[in-house]
C-alpha cells in the first residue's frame, strides 16, 4: 500500500472542486466565529455515525456528503440558510448554468 | 464527472451537491457572513500550503535538536507554533515519541480530527469507515496491510484524535543517517510515518 503510494501520482487534496468549496466555507464560518471547532466536529462525527449505520463509508465523496448534511441541518437550525432559501437559490443557479452559453462566466441574475 | 468532447450549448451542469454548496456560499455572503476572498485564501492554503512537508520538518528539527525534541515532547502546541504550524481551529497538538518498545499510531473513530497544520488535510483511508474503526480493534492487522511488521518485543499504542487534541507520531530516526542535514532527514520523513501507518524512508 504504501510502496504504491510512492510510485503513484499524489492524491489531489480535494477529489472534487465542491469539497473543497464545503470545507472551506465551514472553516471560514468557524473563522469568523459562527460556532466552536469541537460543536461543529461533534455534529459531523453524529452525521457519520448515522450514514455508516447502513453502509460502509469509504471517506472519499460519500465524506463529504456528511459534511454538507451537516452544515445545512446547522445552518438551516442557526437560521443563518433556511431550507427554502437554499433550494430556490440553488435552483436559480441550475438555470442559471443551463441557460449561460458554453464558455461564458456563469452568474447568477441581479436580485430583484 | 463525463464531459465529452462535443460543443456543450450551455454551461455544463455542476453536480447536485456542488449546487447545494453554490447555494449556501451564496446565501451566506449576501448576508455578509462569509467573504468569498476569504473562501479561496482558505482552498489555497490548505491545497498548496499546507501539507506534510510542515510535520517532515518538524520531525527532521526533533532528531537534530535535543533541545527541540524535548520541548516538543512536552507541549508540542507552542513550539510547533513558533515554527508557524498553528491550528486555525484552536486545536492542542500532542507528538508521541515511537521507540524500539513502543509504536504509535493515529486514528479518529470519531470523524476524521488530523493535525491540519501539520499535515494538512487527511487523505480518503484515514476517514474511512474501516480505517477507523480497525485501528483499534486490530491495529497489528491495520499495520501489516500497509506494509509495516513490528518486532513482536515492541508494543502498539493508538491514539484517538478529537476536535481538541491532535496527535502527531515521531518516528525513529532511520539507521545510517549520521551525516544527513536537517533537510535531507526531512525528505525521509513520510505522511504515513507521521500518522504511524508507515515507518520513515530509509536513505538509498
Amino acid at each position: 500500500m504504501s510502496d504504491c503510494a510512492e510510485i503513484a501520482a499524489p492524491e489531489p487534496v480535494f477529489a472534487e472542486p465542491w469539497h473543497a468549496q464545503v470545507f472551506a466555507v465551514t472553516v471560514a464560518l468557524n473563522e469568523a466565529g459562527r460556532f466552536a471547532w469541537p460543536e461543529w466536529a461533534a455534529r459531523f462525527s453524529e452525521t457519520l455515525k448515522r450514514n455508516g449505520l447502513s453502509r460502509d463509508l469509504d471517506g472519499g465523496d460519500d465524506y463529504f456528503h456528511a459534511w454538507l448534511e451537516t452544515l445545512e441541518v446547522f445552518l438551516a437550525e442557526q437560521g443563518a440558510a433556511l431550507p427554502g432559501d437554499v433550494a430556490d437559490v440553488q435552483s436559480a443557479w441550475e438555470d442559471a448554468y443551463l441557460t449561460t452559453p458554453h464558455g461564458q462566466p456563469v452568474r447568477l441574475p441581479q436580485r430583484r | 464527472m463525463p464531459h465529452d468532447s462535443h460543443d456543450h450549448p450551455h454551461a455544463l451542469l455542476p453536480p447536485e451537491p456542488a449546487l447545494r454548496v453554490k447555494a449556501l456560499e451564496t446565501i451566506l455572503t449576501r448576508k455578509g457572513l462569509i467573504d468569498p476572498a476569504a473562501l479561496d485564501e482558505i482552498i489555497d492554503t490548505y491545497q498548496n500550503k499546507i501539507g506534510p512537508q510542515n510535520g517532515a520538518r518538524v520531525v527532521a528539527k526533533a532528531w537534530t535538536d535535543p533541545d527541540f525534541k524535548a520541548a516538543l515532547l512536552e507541549d508540542a502546541t507552542p513550539v510547533v507554533a513558533d515554527l508557524g504550524y498553528y491550528g486555525r481551529q484552536g486545536e492542542h497538538m500532542v507528538v508521541v515519541e515511537n521507540t524500539p518498545e513502543q509504536h504509535n499510531m493515529v486514528v479518529c473513530t470519531l470523524c476524521s480530527c488530523y493535525p491540519w497544520p501539520l499535515l494538512g488535510i487527511p487523505p480518503g483511508w484515514y476517514k474511512s469507515d474501516a480505517y477507523r474503526a480497525r485501528a483499534v480493534r486490530e491495529p497489528r492487522k491495520v499495520l501489516a496491510e500497509f506494509g509495516v511488521s513490528l518486532p513482536e518485543t515492541s508494543s502498539v499504542r493508538v491514539w484517538d484524535s478529537t476536535a481538541e487534541v491532535r496527535y502527531l507520531v515521531l518516528p525513529m530516526r532511520p539507521e545510517g543517517t549520521e551525516a544527513l542535514d536537517e533537510e535531507a532527514l526531512s525528505a525521509l520523513v513520510t505522511r504515513d510515518s507521521m500518522i504511524g501507518t508507515g515507518l520513515p524512508k530509509v536513505p538509498a
